[in-house]
């Protein structure tokens, strides 16, 4: 048995819902129109095709694009010993989903934090609380759209936060530059003009 | 005599009778004797618990008794990145100490943040507490963590004590 395979199975299941199963380097990753259905298919994976574990649930921002939440559940078989990886989207509208809690006990943590950087909701999970931030903390770090140096908030006697100093940070490396100046623009350059390799935007401190 | 001496005790000179001033001689004993509260709270305390260990050996300064519990020590270490959600157990771990206390910042972390130029991270435990010394270093040889510790001993050392006894009261 394979992880083409069973992803083929999971696919000749359920239909129109699952999409045709990608392969990129010997990972297979199928997606699920409808996030509705999500506890239903994870159910059969594990009980029809033997994915016991469930290894890890990510969640993405593709801020900008709608729907604007990728949710990844990493499932694994100790027994065939095979990975499939099944993705399904979720707009900010909706920002909620069913639970795996129902399927694999494990998911509880996972959806936790879900939950707490990203602010997507599980329906029905037995404990939906914050994992990593505390009760009252205002926002969820891992979008997009919420600055690298946090923002500023307050619980009395819990915690605080401030924004850290970025002093025009942050900064990124650049892919194909000549030079290391030209790959990390942080690089002061020397006090001279006459670097014709480093970007614009680089010379302005952007 | 001035308070920054230290007791110069020669038997052969001055036999059994030793003369200093009382607050020297309050300072010579917390200096020579202070106990650290390790606020490990990262992969500093790692060092911090090698400058414990018998290779670097605290206990030639005089800090070997690493209490557990703040209402016995002097010194807090600060050893390790301090979360925005331990800030708040920091400081009152810090409130929960008896005067007088001190305070050394060990690594970049907790004097500045360090790497952690982030919405998690307390950017440097001075927000906080009040710090004596401040220790470089990610982290910090454990050499660097006794040199701290002598120059806070000499900070201990020349505190006039009994005059700021005198102000307060
Ligand atoms: S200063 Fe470096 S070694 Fe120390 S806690 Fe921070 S990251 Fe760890």
């Amino acid at each position: 048995m394979t992880a083409g395979e069973l992803a083929q199975q999971l696919k000749a299941r359920f239909g129109d819902l699952i999409s045709a199963p990608v392969e990129f380097r010997g990972e297979f990753t199928v997606e699920l129109s409808d996030a509705e259905c999500v506890a239903e298919v994870c159910d059969f994976a594990k009980k029809q095709l033997g994915f016991d574990y469930l290894v890890d649930i990510t969640s993405i921002d593709n801020y900008g694009a709608d729907p604007r939440w990728t949710v990844a559940y990493h499932l694994y078989g100790y027994g065939h010993r095979c990975a499939l990886r099944l993705k399904t989207r979720v707009s900010e509208e909706v920002s909620e989903l069913p639970t795996v809690t129902t399927v694999w006990k494990t998911a509880d943590w996972h959806e936790r934090e879900i939950f707490d950087m990203m602010g997507i909701r599980f329906r029905n999970h037995p404990d939906l609380r914050r994992i990593l931030m505390w009760e009252g903390y205002p926002f969820f770090p891992l979008r997009k759209d919420f600055p690298l140096a946090g923002k500023p908030s307050n619980v009395p006697e819990v915690a605080f936060t401030n924004s850290a100093p970025l002093e025009g940070g942050p900064f990124v490396t650049a892919a194909g530059g000549k030079s290391a100046t030209a790959r990390e623009p942080r690089v002061r350059p020397a006090e001279t003009d006459d670097h014709p390799e480093i970007p614009q935007a680089a010379k302005e401190g952007k | 005599m001035q308070t920054q001496t230290e007791i110069g005790y020669n038997s052969k000179v001055e036999g059994d009778v030793v003369h200093t001033r009382l607050d020297a001689a309050i300072n010579w004993f917390r200096k020579n004797s202070l106990w650290p509260m390790p606020m490990g709270l990262a992969c500093c305390a790692i060092e911090l618990m090698a400058a414990g260990a018998s290779r670097f050996d605290i206990a030639r300064f005089g800090s070997e008794v690493m209490r557990f519990s703040p209402r016995q020590s002097d010194v807090m270490i600060v050893a390790g990145t301090v979360t925005y959600k331990m800030a708040t157990a920091v400081r009152r771990i810090y409130d929960q100490m008896a005067e007088p206390k001190w305070v050394i910042a060990m690594g970049a972390c907790a004097s500045t943040g360090g790497m952690y130029r982030s919405y998690a991270v307390l950017q440097g435990v001075d927000r906080i507490i009040p710090v004596d010394v401040y220790v470089a270093g990610c982290p910090p040889r454990p050499e660097a963590l006794l040199d701290a510790l002598i120059k806070l001993q000499g900070k201990v050392g020349r505190e006039p004590f009994l005059s700021l006894q005198k102000r307060v009261a």
